[in-house]
């Protein structure tokens, strides 16, 4: 049993810390988000060899397992670092492994940082269950059409690709009969609707009417169970992301905490505000638990991984959010202010929990596996 | 990183699980799912069998007769015993005088007390708690007063667990009175039958015996029973510090005996048509409990990974045993709810028949209402990682 990362994945760490702390300074985040230099940042993790971290040696990648990206996703969170690396690199690499050609082709450009991809699973009025999947894919004389919406499409905004999953036969909610197919953002028939979050990762909606010119990839009709697996990976990340973004409001809170006076004296001196600092320190220790149980159970049988992954969604959500607001709390009026961090922390908490499904979600997976 | 087990640690979970196979009584089984303590025979039964197999004390160094285990084995001991319905061992003895004992007592004390607690033929209590000083130990008052070549000790004990029980005790007793508060404290071993000792019951509200007060009233002590130097007792707690992390954890691996049992509970349980498992409240509750479950047996598993590798870490002791007690709490309350109306059916009177989880659940439900309060409260526990992980 071991709970530390190897000396390689420590070096990654850091490397992400080193970014975080020069291109990600809290005072420069809100000039930042607004100048807008995505692309020189994205070129730049690419030099950094992130983008191809992931991503498997045969389709131009270097390979990197589970606690790589934990390594890497958990500095993502640290420093709230917005561009859609656990999407790009960690999701659709997940989906499109061993895809053929056209996968292989997209996989290689996005490792070298010339195309981003975003995954297209969740439609209107399915909650978050990835079997509902009622867009149609059919085949016709020049290929797949496809025809349907997806609701939303995370980090979709700026993707060159997206990955979606289509309906090949059967009904919404049967596992078979799912197909995965790769298309380009200038498709024909495709609109994609773009949004920004309050996290300021960057969103869209599609919608496909007849979309022609695209891929199916792996297996047509049980594409399930890659999907799943592909997800759970990408909720992984999100965990470590999670608790390094816990972490880093944590320590803003307790520093806080030490010089800000009240009535004299420095309010950590207050054994009330002690106590809660105290359970958001605790929130912290089980998170980072659960997020290295998850990431460790990547690899199991599904059903075991489902369990695992499951439960550290439903558990790191409930700590994510409880440490997010109680950071606000014990700030004071200027937690509330967007100039704090802790209050940006807060949202990405919201969204992290909110993506791939909430805790009650996957409470409900938990349950339903047992 | 990784979750595996190398071959001799599967090797010695294979030998672990075979002596567990057959050798818990079904009896024991509801009051251990439970948290409740067995009687004191059973638990004597238990610590002789497990002494037989030369697995008395598996936190003790060999020299002393203990197995020497790493933290490793420690886990995989404590999970298989946990597996098989079995109860964790009963710690007074083996966890907080035994130790002390091995570090701070003289030749002839090691000698004497050692094998005793490791064959449960001697039963330990703890004297620390008083009147007045409960969590605030240096506010203790009991004083003990050199006369010869013994001391005499006068004062009163709380919260005495199994002091009806056991047959010595030991006591931290005022030798003289410092300035600094903590100064001055002394450990002293005593028989329970020393004349002048008088037990007195606390009923509790779980209405099963454990605890007392104990009186204390010019009772002579040999001075050859202080442990360690006069005036030092306070700080041979502290070796107490690094072993009840190990003591909270094995406590903590024990939780998953509430989950199992809480779910064996509302399968059988019919609301209308269906169990009450399959009803999503209930469903979800469960779930809620079982995922904080396997957050801190993950939190316990990653401090018995610092302590195999030398790491300190630091308070996560008291981060366990806060989470712990909560959801133990938890659990229970969820147990008792599976139970539905039955749960008022707590004793039986006539010829009438207990539900089968009756009375153990509701007895560990209010039993389990104490562990927040006693091995230092929530409250101390936050003040500890406040001061020791935070520096506030």
């Amino acid at each position: 049993m071991d709970f530390t990362y190897s000396d390689e994945q420590q070096m990654l760490r850091d490397s992400v810390d080193r970014f975080g702390a020069e291109r990600w300074n809290p005072a420069k985040r809100v000039r930042l988000l607004e100048s807008g230099d995505a692309a020189q940042r994205w070129r730049e993790m690419a030099e950094l060899g992130w983008l191809m971290l992931p991503i498997a040696e045969a389709d131009g990648g270097l390979g990197g397992g589970a606690i790589e990206v934990m390594a890497v996703a958990e500095g993502f969170g640290r420093h709230l670092i917005v561009d859609p690396w656990v999407t790009s690199c960690v999701l659709v690499p997940a989906l499109l492994a061993g895809g053929g050609d056209a996968a292989g082709a997209v996989l290689a450009a996005i490792a070298a940082g010339e195309a981003k991809a975003a995954a297209g699973l969740i439609e209107p009025h399915m909650g978050y269950d990835i079997a509902e999947v009622a867009l149609r894919a059919e085949q016709g004389p020049d290929g797949w059409r496809l025809t349907g919406e997806k609701l939303h499409v995370e980090d979709g905004a700026d993707a060159d690709w997206f990955v979606v999953s289509a309906r090949t036969a059967g009904t919404p909610g049967e596992r078979d009969g799912i197909g995965l197919f790769l298309l380009p953002r200038d498709a024909a028939g495709l609109t994609v609707e773009r949004f920004r979050a309050v996290d300021h990762h960057r969103h869209a909606r599609l919608r496909l009417d007849g979309v022609t010119g695209a891929t199916a990839v792996g297996p047509v009709d049980h594409a399930l169970p890659v999907i799943e697996a592909a997800v759970d990976r990408a909720i992984a990340a999100h965990l470590a992301e999670a608790v390094g973004s816990m972490e880093a409001a944590t320590a803003a809170t307790l520093d806080h905490l030490r010089t800000r006076q009240q009535f004299g004296v420095a309010i950590g001196t207050f054994q009330v505000l002690q106590h809660r600092m105290v359970d958001m320190t605790i929130a912290c220790e089980e998170a980072r638990a659960m997020a290295a149980y998850a990431t460790l159970h990547l690899d199991a049988a599904p059903a075991e991984r489902i369990r695992a992954v499951a439960a550290g969604k439903t558990r790191v959500g409930d700590c994510g959010l409880h440490v997010g607001q109680e950071a606000i709390q014990l700030h004071g009026g200027v937690g509330f202010s967007d100039e704090l961090i802790v209050s940006h922390h807060f949202k990405r908490q919201l969204m992290l929990d909110q993506a791939h499904g909430p805790r009650h979600h996957h409470r409900n997976r938990f349950a339903a596996a047992a | 990183m990784n979750l595996s087990f190398d071959a001799a640690d599967l090797a010695f979970r294979d030998e672990v699980r075979e002596f567990f196979r057959d050798g818990i009584p079904e009896n024991w089984r509801l009051r251990v799912q439970a948290g409740l303590r067995l009687d004191p025979a059973e638990l004597i039964e238990y610590q002789r069998r497990l002494h037989a197999r030369g697995w008395a004390a598996p936190t003790w160094p060999k020299e002393y007769g203990g197995t020497g285990w790493t933290p490793t084995q420690q886990y995989i001991f404590w999970s298989e015993a946990s597996e098989a319905g079995a109860p964790p061992q009963f710690h007074q003895g083996l966890e907080l005088i035994g130790p002390i004992i091995f570090t701070y007592g003289n030749a002839a004390q090691k000698e004497r007390y050692l094998p005793g607690i490791l064959t449960c033929d001697d039963w330990w209590c703890q004297g620390y708690s008083e009147p007045g000083a409960g969590s605030d130990l240096a506010a203790l008052r009991t004083r003990a007063v050199r006369d010869g070549d013994d001391y005499v000790v006068n004062g009163q004990k709380m919260w005495t667990s199994y002091a009806h029980v056991a047959s010595h005790v030991f006591l931290l007793a005022r030798t003289s009175l410092e300035e600094k508060r903590q100064q001055g404290i002394s450990l002293i071993l005593a028989p329970m039958d020393t004349p002048g000792f008088r037990v007195a019951k606390i009923p509790t509200m779980d209405e099963k015996y454990h605890t007392n007060e104990l009186f204390l009233d010019d009772a002579r002590i040999p001075t050859a029973n202080l442990v360690g130097e006069e005036g030092k007792g306070w700080g041979y707690g502290k070796v107490l510090l690094d072993r009840e992390r190990m003591v909270t954890a094995s406590t903590a691996i024990f939780l998953k005996q509430t989950v199992w049992a809480v779910r064996e509970a509302a399968r059988a349980r019919r609301v209308g048509t269906r169990a009450l498992i399959d009803t999503p409240d209930f469903a979800a509750q469960l779930a809620q409990f079982e995922i904080e479950v396997i957050a801190l047996q993950t939190m316990v598993l990653r401090l018995i990974t610092d302590a195999a590798g030398g790491v300190d870490s630091g308070p996560r002791g008291s981060m366990v045993k806060l989470r712990w007690s909560s959801l133990y709490q938890r659990g229970m309350l969820l147990w008792l709810e599976a139970l539905g109306p039955e749960m008022a059916h707590f004793c039986a009177e006539d010829d009438a028949t207990l539900p089968p989880d009756m009375p153990a659940v509701m007895q560990g439900m209010l039993y389990s209402r104490v562990t927040s309060i006693y091995g230092g409260s929530s409250e101390i526990q936050h003040n500890i990682v406040a001061r020791r992980a935070l520096g506030l």
